[in-house]
């Protein structure tokens, strides 16, 4: 079971962050960034798809993906608690953005080389959108940090806002099958650093850290948003398109 | 030279330079699309062809250019590379002079390759 949960972790983690993600879609600032931001969410929930099928192969009780995704309750969800987060503004839509993927683009690079094929698959193709991911997270907190009055006050307020939240992305699974992300600890605060360096911005003192997502113990946010999410199969079980 | 340069003159450069932000910082306080230039994308379908002109997009600098055509143009593997130009830094034909630049052409059909016999064993040009 080390294996479905380990599954479960990261699938949750995908798929929640792309729910968030996809309540920007026809609310971003431009376009461009609509588009951007469609993206992100499909690049993840993707990845959160090919997760799920191989967590309910796994678990062999004869559930499907979307059994997965939209027939667990809230306590059930072990995602971290960083990608529940709501998105606020775009400057904290970023930020999180660039946690996220800054933690995944070594992660997966890691996985290309792990035994298990189907892992293997699912993160040759991850790898390379959430290179994407950093690169284009990354240059809007640059130009946001070093913006305007306006962009750098409200790239700051994120940073305080999610700095509480990235701590737990590393807490270790017991799964031999997918690499250690307490091992990725240091490099991405290497990373994350070097681009607020760049940015102007300041790496904020350490504060108490949330943790209890991967125990299911989460905000209240997630909670509505599931109730979102899940609405059409709670309402009308089994419906297809 | 001994001429003082008229303050008139040198006071809009003054102001610019004041303004660490360059474009960014000259219109303050307005939504993000009232600030950011437009651009041209221009993709590339395969290796061999040519780029051709897909639209246009608004971004702040070179680097949002190049990103914001790769996810607005290239979500359908449209291309293997973009390009993005600046669309002020073209210069486009003016309409109006549409008659003096394109009709003198219409009467000189012998600048087309196909008025010439081509022999067969050329083959396909």
């Amino acid at each position: 079971m080390a294996l479905y949960q380990a599954l479960i972790e990261l699938a949750d983690d995908h798929l929640v962050l792309g729910q968030r993600l996809s309540e920007w879609c026809g609310h971003a600032p431009i376009l461009e960034e609509d588009l951007a931001l469609s993206n992100f969410a499909l690049d993840v929930i993707g990845t959160a798809r090919s997760l799920y099928a191989y967590a309910a192969e796994v678990e062999g009780k004869g559930r499907s993906e979307d059994d997965l995704a939209y027939l667990r309750s809230e306590r059930e969800y072990l995602n971290c608690l960083l990608v529940e987060r709501p998105n606020v503004d775009f400057a904290h839509t970023m930020l999180r953005q660039f946690y996220f993927a800054s933690l995944m683009e070594p992660f997966w690079q890691a996985a290309v080389n792990s035994d298990d094929k189907v892992i293997a698959g699912i993160a040759g193709k991850a790898v390379k959108e959430m290179a994407y991911h950093i690169r284009h997270a990354g240059e809007w907190i640059v130009r946001l940090g070093d913006g305007t009055e306006e962009s750098g006050a409200r790239m700051r307020a994120a940073i305080v806002a999610l700095h509480p939240y990235w701590e737990e992305m590393f807490t270790p699974c017991e799964c031999d099958a997918l690499p250690d992300r307490a091992a990725l600890r240091s490099g991405w605060e290497a990373n994350v650093k070097a681009v607020f360096a760049e940015a102007g911005l300041e790496w904020p003192e350490p504060v108490y850290g949330h943790v209890g997502g991967r125990k299911g113990e989460h905000s209240e946010v997630l909670g509505r948003m599931l109730s979102d999410m899940q609405y059409l199969q709670r309402a009308h079980p089994g419906a297809t398109w | 030279m001994g001429v003082s340069p008229s303050p008139t003159v040198f006071e809009p450069v003054a102001q610019l330079q004041a303004t660490p932000q360059g474009i960014y910082s000259k219109k303050k306080g307005q939504g993000m699309s009232n600030e950011t230039p437009l651009w041209e994308v221009f993709i590339r379908p395969r290796n061999g062809l040519a780029h051709k002109h897909v639209g246009s997009l608004h971004a702040a600098d070179e680097a949002l250019a190049l990103s914001a055509a790769r996810d607005v143009y290239t979500r359908r593997e449209e291309g293997t590379s973009i390009w993005a130009v600046r669309s002020d830094a073209i210069v486009a034909s003016d309409p109006a002079r549409a008659g003096q630049n394109f009709d003198p052409a219409e009467d000189k059909i012998y600048r087309h390759p196909t008025f010439y016999d081509i022999p067969e064993d050329v083959g396909h040009m």
